[in-house]
């Protein structure tokens, strides 16, 4: 990396557990921030435990080299006096602080943001919860899954008569790390000008109620529940062709177009018989018909014929035919993260390009505690100053 | 002080991806002035329709663009070139996610830029990266979705490739986006140095997989088996699912198959003791507890589970969501007003900054709408 990284010099203590806050640490990581881990005797993040599909690298899971990578550990126990001493020397030294605890856990340890606030006054504080910290649902376990089924999302996606169909992945978690990044980010600027600490909390709900906000929107001014198409839906809010079809030999998915110009492309006539003017009442017939229409020849046949109209369409690939591209080795979009042990593993960089250079990093995850001593010994002075104090 | 007071960022951008990005920068204080072609504009205003319309443009649009202006120019005419010029150097971030090669066209690229203003963050979102051979395809959300191997995660494995219902992939590359413009002028702030900052697409929808791509790339290469029913992530293991029970449905979360087979008095889940099988027969697991959650409602379900901390919801439409007193304590609703007169109930800004919610009632402007005022405040001629 030939670029001085933006956010050289910021240190943050990462309080978090699993994804939500941690995909936060590790963007900022990735950024130039130093990342530490403050975790727990002998488990720390429950992440470390947490595998997906029982893939491990060494003693933690992969999943939490995935998220972890970029970053230090320091184990401290919050209910032991050392360790006490250790934290706030560490506070006094740091920029942020995250944490995902349900309301109520980081005050009951004293390290709420007002008492955070008294060690280290220009402190940017930023928390995630599952619901707010105030309401009936505040205490309620906030996880991905369960936030997809309150928020309504899962009637977004697969037909119509499907039962609610969740994403795939982990949305709720994700973006509630993204918009805690963006707070930080923005609070940090702050702070440059004004020497102001922040308190920038985030919610999973909020997260992904946010995250559907064209939905929201459309459905305040109208009262009407999204309704998913009955088949090839694509995003409920659209009209046909938008959605993905079946051909002979795979699939192909086709964005926003008029329906003239998509029955000229196609040689389907059949569609004239719907006029534009009617196409959300008709969007069930109009896809059906365009279904049948495309089962009967294969992908590329129609790819030219729809990219000769200038419509917007695509093949369906999978993880395999993907990375075999040409446009996606050219991406770089892999790094090798070497583990203690000799052994590697690949994961994707950061997706944002500074100074049209990619953000890569090699660092591995760290072991719980690894970098307790190495800590203890720049913050040592701290540590004597806070106890001569005492 | 609001975070971002003082910031001025022109956003060239249309449609989505762009635009979100700067309503988050708008919402957290910024002041975001909308390049856009006269007589047209953001194609947005009319295209990207959905059938729900406030004054003759999509609710789309007056949701992405609330608390912004509108800046009429056209950048191929000489005289708006040489305006747009002027604002530029009064700007502290230029955005725009035209496709690779267009701003170098139109003589506003990076270098131009800076030669305008040496320490301007210039931020763009391009579909698929700016060299390449799908540089040049439209950078649309259901398309790279579609390409990016992400429509074989949702659904049940013998259904078809399955997109998500939002436009996830422009979301998330505003996100992106917003980060590196945020960390950029962070710098800024340190060493007065501006910052090129790029996101694709593409590049945003792999790292929105990254747990399940880093799978996938250290597992030699398996693609996802999306689990016959009730699937929710292809990697996770029974019971992780929404199931339907008799007046409803039912979401389960990671939780112990035996402690759920005594909870809801299933002895046929009582037989998978060892924790393996709960990933690798999962179809089968996911089958008997389906069966059983249709005896009961939801609630009798939920609060069975509930009272071993069991994590379950009850899955809700937006109907049912906003009658529940956890929605409305939230005060997520945020009515807007445009110059016209009218009021747009949208969404606010999802962060809390020191207690208080980010909140603006400037609506969405009409199209040109503070091309006066702008030219008259900055003293463009």
């Amino acid at each position: 990396m030939k670029n001085r990284l933006p956010l050289k010099g910021v240190t943050i203590l990462e309080f978090s557990q699993y994804l939500s806050g941690p995909s936060a640490g590790l963007r900022l990581a990735d950024f130039g921030a130093r990342v530490i881990k403050i975790e727990r005797p002998e488990t720390g993040d429950a992440g470390r435990k947490l595998a997906i599909k029982n893939m491990w690298a060494g003693s933690d899971s992969l999943l939490f080299n995935t998220i972890n990578r970029n970053k230090e550990s320091a184990v401290a126990d919050l209910k032991n006096e050392d360790d006490r001493l250790f934290i706030q020397a560490l506070i006094k030294k740091a920029d942020v602080i995250t944490h995902n605890f349900r309301p109520g856990v980081m005050e009951k340890y004293g390290l709420g943001y007002n008492e955070v606030k008294k060690i280290n006054a220009s402190i940017i504080y930023a928390s995630i919860s599952g619901y707010g910290n105030t309401g009936p649902w505040k205490n309620l376990p906030g996880q991905d899954l369960l936030l997809q089924a309150v928020s309504g999302l899962a009637y977004t996606t697969g037909n119509h008569s499907d039962a609610p169909v969740p994403f795939g992945l982990s949305i709720g978690d994700y973006m509630a790390g993204s918009h805690l990044a963006q707070g930080i980010l923005a609070a940090l600027i702050r702070r440059h000008k004004t020497k102001q600490p922040a308190l920038i909390e985030v919610s999973l709900l909020e997260s992904i109620l946010d995250f559907q906000f064209e939905l929201l929107t459309t459905f305040y001014a109208n009262g009407i529940q999204p309704k998913r198409s009955e088949i090839s839906n694509g995003n409920p809010l659209l009209a046909p062709p938008y959605g993905i079809y079946k051909t002979k030999d795979g699939y192909i998915a086709i964005a926003m177009t008029n329906l003239d110009v998509l029955a000229h492309a196609l040689d389907c006539d059949a569609i004239l018989l719907y006029e534009q003017e009617h196409v959300f009442i008709q969007r069930d017939a109009i896809k059906k018909l365009l279904a049948d229409h495309l089962a009967t020849h294969i992908t590329t046949y129609w790819l030219e014929k729809l990219h000769r109209q200038k419509i917007w369409a695509i093949q369906v690939l999978n993880w395999k035919q993907l990375r075999a591209e040409e446009a996606y080795k050219g991406l770089k979009t892999e790094q090798h993260v070497e583990l203690n042990n000799g052994g590697s593993f690949i994961t994707t960089r950061c997706p944002v390009k500074i100074n049209g250079e990619y953000l890569f990093s090699a660092a591995k995850a760290p072991a719980l505690g690894e970098h307790n001593q190495k800590i203890k010994q720049e913050i040592n002075s701290t540590i004597k100053k806070i106890k001569s104090i005492a | 002080m609001r975070l971002l007071e003082d910031i001025l960022v022109l956003d060239f951008s249309q449609f989505l991806s762009g635009p979100s990005a700067s309503l988050r920068l708008a919402d957290m204080g910024a002041r975001v002035i909308k390049i856009e072609k006269p007589a047209t504009g953001d194609i947005c205003r009319y295209l990207y329709v959905s059938d729900t319309k406030i004054e003759g443009e999509s609710t789309i649009f007056h949701a992405i663009n609330r608390n912004k202006e509108s800046y009429a120019a056209d950048i191929k005419n000489e005289t708006d070139f040489s305006k747009i010029k002027q604002l530029i150097k009064k700007a502290d971030v230029m955005m725009h996610n035209f496709r690779p090669g267009v701003m170098q066209r139109l003589g506003l690229h990076y270098e131009a830029v800076k030669e305008i203003n040496p320490n301007i963050v210039y931020a763009e979102i391009s579909g698929y990266g700016d060299a390449g051979p799908w540089k040049n395809l439209p950078g649309q959300d259901l398309l790279l979705q579609s390409v990016s191997g992400l429509t074989w995660l949702s659904n049940n494995k013998n259904t078809d490739p399955t997109p998500m219902g939002v436009a996830v992939v422009d979301i998330v590359a505003g996100a992106h986006l917003t980060q590196g413009i945020l960390a950029a002028l962070y710098q800024r702030t340190i060493t007065n140095e501006g910052a090129l900052v790029q996101v694709s697409m593409l590049e945003s929808i792999l790292d929105f997989q990254f747990e399940v791509l880093t799978c996938f790339y250290n597992d030699g290469g398996q693609l996802p088996a999306r689990s016959a029913v009730n699937n929710a992530n292809a990697y996770i293991a029974a019971p992780y699912g929404i199931y339907k029970t008799d007046d409803g449905f039912l979401a389960l979360s990671m939780t112990d198959i035996l402690q759920l087979g005594k909870l809801l008095q299933c002895d046929a889940l009582l037989h998978y003791t060892d924790a393996s099988q709960w990933y690798n027969k999962r179809d089968e697991i996911k089958s008997i507890i389906a069966e059983r959650l249709m005896d009961g409602s939801t609630d009798t379900w939920l609060n069975i589970l509930r009272t071993k901390d069991v994590w379950c919801a009850k899955v809700l439409d937006y109907e049912l969501l906003m009658q529940e007193e956890g929605y409305q304590c939230l005060q997520m609703e945020l009515e807007v007003k445009t110059s016209a007169g009218l009021t747009v109930k949208t969404t606010r800004c999802p962060i809390r900054v020191d207690g208080k919610l980010l909140t603006s009632h400037k609506g969405a402007p009409l199209l040109g709408e503070d091309t006066f005022a702008i030219d008259k405040e900055f003293c463009i001629r």
